[in-house]
């Protein structure tokens, strides 16, 4: 019977993936919800964001979803992704693939030496380091050492070194593309991770710490693993990022890209596989229509007092949030999981 | 010489305004293991609420700013208790679901403060005194930071004497201690943190308006900026710790004042100082985990 449904779930994903790398060919409008065609460049890409917003929601989830790991500093890491391959490549004139390199490296290292600094703590006191260590590297981009970040202004990535494929509006399908093999990659990735043997200790970690550790196993060990795998998928986030906006602008280090990793996670539904992915993509489609929709000339004409909340989209987002915690703690997961059981009965 | 003298006292200043912040936070962690993300807001409301009140009154100094000041104090008291009761109590006990609630709430606000007044800086009206400087052994030290440091020396006292002499206080350092003890004992903890979560909410609006002194402008954006810094600051104390947030205050206060200006005479580098707060958490982790005057992790 388990088997019989982990194949059923694993053919509905491929018949997803499938659909959405079709996207690109889809020559029919979608009114409402994308501006003209769904094959143009601007729904794809929204789309390709909304993909790359999706697997970065899902390497957060390993670390707050499976192993009940709080931790407010995971735009650090897919910073990491955008800034440090935009200066290997836009200021040190790197080729593409030695930046790349370089660039993973770093994905790796840097979580797992902050990793083992902040994991030295637990619960509320973790989730406040990991803050403050984001919050260094979100200061150090701000204040533009040797002019290498570009500082407020942000940093544009020099075309040059990136290959042709990749490069204008034209190609917007295959920047697209790339996003979905990001999202495509990262959920492997995640649901190999956890249905093996430290993924398991993981989910065992986020119900009962001390439970682990009376078994012989060192807690530490597998938390150090899921923040260092999770801060890696997170900076190759950050490239996908960055190729997909042409450069790095200094908004994505501060603390509210984290906060809006953990909306997108709990309005999934934290812990389940394509929750945070659905999670990542609604909320970074939402934060994108009611920018539009606060921009919009229906907008203007409302008396203040509703006009000043609703051109707001993170009052919306964060009033959302609130009921969700209240109302419907387990996100869209929950819901769906509430249906299928009332359905079943 | 004046130039330590004049760093001295900025560096107290912002640890002024750190600790007002920090002993807020740190009380209500201390007693219900509540991470109060949204404590930042309460200063956005008492820098807005006091430029609220002073561009409004028709008086002169000193009652203008000294009535702004009352305020904003009333109005920080007033949110807090309310954001206490209407989000923190029904979840008690979900330490989790606590902290998401503040952060939604930190980021609507915010949003809010945003779309009501702008997204720019608004100069704070500040009374004339108060943007003089005082002599102190040569040094020209200005008063908004001395104004700072008395406040904050006062709110110190007052909140110490709070928690030492009254039958409330001992509650909040007896829940503080062990909390389900003082539970079975019959006495309402609840109650106890709502007061405190109130005081918390008086001690950051204040820092909200000297704040708004100290930068000579108030901006939407401030209050989470200085929440991370209190974070830092209760975590290098020692969550719950009273006196530890204190302590914590000064010197990360005084070593941010001092390296951001030495780095940015000598390296025209002005972060290093922020930074450097930040190493500091590290190393102290990494020697103490539990904070400098924290008992061991639960």
């Amino acid at each position: 019977m388990r088997q019989l449904r982990s194949r059923r779930s694993t053919i509905a994903a491929l018949v997803v993936f499938g659909l959405l790398a079709a996207i690109p060919f889809a020559d029919f409008e979608i009114p409402g919800l994308f501006n003209g065609l769904l094959s143009q460049p601007g729904p794809l890409q929204l789309l390709a964001l909304c993909a790359t917003f999706a697997g970065v929601a899902l390497s957060y989830n390993l670390l707050f979803g499976y192993t009940g790991l709080l931790s407010f500093g995971h735009a650090l890491y897919f910073s990491v992704g955008i800034y440090l391959t935009d200066i290997l490549l836009t200021r040190y004139h790197w080729a593409l693939l030695p930046a790349l390199a370089m660039t993973f490296a770093a994905g790796i290292v840097l979580p797992l030496i902050l990793g083992a600094v902040s994991l030295r703590v637990g619960g509320i006191a973790f989730a406040m380091v990991t803050l403050a260590f984001a919050q260094a590297g979100s200061i150090l981009v701000y204040a533009n050492p040797g002019r290498l970040t570009g500082g407020e202004e942000g940093l544009g990535l020099d075309v040059t070194r990136i290959p042709d494929f990749l490069i204008g509006v034209i190609n917007t399908k295959n920047l697209y593309w790339i996003a979905l093999g990001y999202l495509l990659l990262t959920f492997v990735v995640c649901w190999w991770a956890v249905n093996s043997r430290p993924g398991k200790v993981w989910q065992a970690i986020r119900e009962n710490e001390r439970r682990v550790e009376v078994m012989g196993l060192n807690p530490y060990v597998f938390k150090l693993l899921t923040f260092t795998l999770s801060g890696f998928l997170a900076t190759l986030g950050g490239i996908v990022y960055l190729l997909l906006l042409g450069g790095a602008t200094p908004g994505v280090t501060t603390a509210n890209l984290s906060l809006a990793l953990l909306l997108m996670v709990v309005l999934g539904g934290a812990g389940s596989l394509w929750g945070p992915a659905l999670g990542g993509a609604l909320y970074e489609y939402l934060d994108f229509r009611l920018l539009k929709l606060s921009s919009s000339s229906e907008i203007h004409s409302l008396p203040v007092w509703l006009r000043a909340p609703l051109a707001e989209p993170l009052f919306i987002l964060g009033v959302l949030f609130i009921l969700l915690v209240f109302f419907f703690p387990g996100g869209i997961a929950g819901i769906a999981g509430r249906l299928r059981r009332a359905g079943h009965r | 010489m004046s130039t330590v003298i004049l760093l001295l006292v900025t560096g107290l200043g912002l640890g002024a305004l750190y600790f007002l912040i920090a002993s807020g936070l740190s009380l209500t962690y201390g007693l219900m293991r509540v991470l109060n993300f949204a404590h930042g807001i309460f200063l956005t409301v008492g820098g807005y609420a006091s430029w609220w009140i002073a561009v409004r009154l028709p008086i002169g100094e000193p009652w203008r700013f000294l009535i702004a000041l009352a305020g904003c104090m009333v109005v920080g008291a007033i949110v807090a208790a309310a954001v206490e009761v209407s989000l923190i109590r029904p979840l008690y006990r979900r330490h989790i679901e606590q902290v998401l609630v503040t952060v939604g709430l930190a980021l609507a606000f915010t949003a809010l403060v945003q779309g009501i007044f702008g997204p720019d800086p608004i100069s704070y009206p500040a009374p004339g005194w108060t943007q003089g400087v005082t002599q102190l052994a040569g040094a020209n030290i200005p008063n908004s930071r001395l104004l700072a440091i008395a406040v904050a020396a006062a709110v110190f006292l007052l909140l110490a004497a709070f928690l030492r002499f009254t039958r409330w206080g001992l509650i909040v350092r007896a829940g503080v201690e062990n909390r389900s003890m003082v539970t079975a004992l019959g006495i309402d903890v609840q109650r106890a943190f709502t007061l405190i979560f109130a005081l918390g909410g008086v001690a950051a609006a204040l820092a909200g308006a000297l704040g708004a002194l100290y930068f000579g402008n108030i901006d939407p954006q401030r209050g989470t900026a200085t929440l991370i810094f209190a974070f830092i600051v209760i975590v290098i104390g020692g969550l719950g710790s009273f006196t530890g947030s204190v302590l914590a205050a000064v010197v990360v206060g005084l070593l941010q004042q001092f390296i951001n200006y030495y780095s940015s005479v000598y390296w025209g580098f002005s972060a290093a100082g922020d930074l450097s707060v930040v190493l500091l958490l590290a190393v102290v982790l990494l020697w103490r985990p539990q904070g400098l005057l924290g008992r061991s992790v639960g």
